[in-house]
């Protein structure tokens, strides 16, 4: 079975490494700032007693004055798991960076967030629409898609 | 932090998604009503000839005891479909028992699934590459009227009469595979009922 890791620990460890960067933590989850996002996950990857070397899905919520983007990473060697989430506030135009360097696995995924929700990943090597066609207006999973 | 740079994929040219986007666009705005049924002309036919029902009979015998159908299921009515052809139901026994890899060798098409406006050029090609005479079965709630994903409208498809002109539509989600059967049953009959050869073409000349 696999552990889920406690958000609030490992908050701590990163907040020795990267002072400021995690904007919330509890008992299942933590909320990392935009700007460190990167940085986080390659600790969370690289740094012994983490290993966090899989990511099992990216995916995105629209919470009107926000969006979140939600990652579930868990590790192979350790078989333990962890919920990161990144918050991107106002709807114009929302941009985060991208994770496919790190986890390839992300690749798709992001790209279907782009496609539904429209937040764009910076750094994707191809960040354009998967499941809709070219010239398809609008995102359908955003709250205010009519 | 540095990104690893973008090595090769495998995904198509920008120029490419244009042109598929543009098709996609065309085909939906030439979609807007359904295509009425093909078969409602027939009436209008000649109705007896004693001399040319014997050719159709025969026509009509062979044509609709052996049905094959082509390759096109793009959801999960697919699974019932396969079901169907499994030896517990056995579609065998009726003659319409064969998958047909390519579309040229099929002249039925059981259309099983949600449709997808960007599968819609696809469908429509599998369509068009059928031979004639080719007949299309609507089986399931999404094939008639996009089903439970109706309103999901941006995406599907409201029914694949707006694609290609339906003969027969078998409800159900999914239909079990005897009102598969049933369905196709009733196609053997209207296919019974076709007229081959056009009476009043032939007395002209």
């Amino acid at each position: 079975m696999t552990v889920s890791l406690s958000g609030k620990e490992v908050a701590r460890k990163i907040e020795e490494q990267f002072p400021g960067s995690v904007a919330e933590s509890s008992q299942d989850t933590l909320v990392v700032r935009a700007d460190f996002l990167l940085d986080v996950a390659r600790f969370l990857r690289d740094t012994e007693g983490l290993e966090l070397d899989f990511l099992n899905f990216v995916t995105a919520v629209d919470y009107y004055d926000h969006f979140e983007v939600v990652y579930l990473l868990s590790s192979m060697k350790h078989n333990h798991s962890l919920t990161v989430k990144v918050r991107r506030y106002g709807r114009e135009n929302p941009v985060l960076p991208s994770v496919v360097g790190l986890w390839q696995g992300a690749d798709f995924q992001e790209r279907e967030i782009f496609d539904l929700f429209g937040i764009r990943f910076e750094g994707h090597p191809d960040m354009k629409r998967i499941f809709l066609w070219d010239g398809f207006q609008g995102y359908p999973l955003r709250k205010d898609f009519v | 932090m540095e990104i690893k740079p973008a090595g090769k994929y495998i995904y198509s040219d920008i120029e490419l998604d244009r042109e598929e986007g543009q098709i996609i666009e065309d085909l939906k705005a030439k979609s807007q009503e359904p295509i009425p049924d093909p078969d409602r002309w027939l009436d209008e036919e000649l109705e007896q000839n004693i001399l040319l029902t014997t050719v159709d009979a025969l026509i009509n015998w062979g044509r609709r005891s052996s049905l094959w159908t082509a390759i096109c299921f793009p959801a999960c009515c697919a699974f019932e479909m396969i079901a169907a052809n499994g030896p517990r139901f056995d579609l065998a026994r009726f003659g319409m028992e064969i998958l047909r890899a390519s579309p040229r060798q099929a002249d039925l098409m059981i259309t099983a699934g949600t449709l997808t406006w960007k599968m819609a050029p696809n469908v429509r090609r599998i369509y068009n590459q059928m031979a004639e005479p080719k007949w299309v079965i609507a089986m399931g709630a999404c094939a008639i009227s996009g089903g439970i994903f109706a309103s999901a409208e941006y995406a599907v498809v409201p029914g694949y009469n707006r694609i290609i002109p339906v003969d027969v539509y078998i409800p159900g989600c999914p239909p079990r595979p005897e009102a598969l059967i049933y369905g196709i049953q009733m196609l053997q009959r209207k296919i019974a009922r076709r007229k081959n050869i056009d009476v009043r073409k032939l007395l002209e000349r």
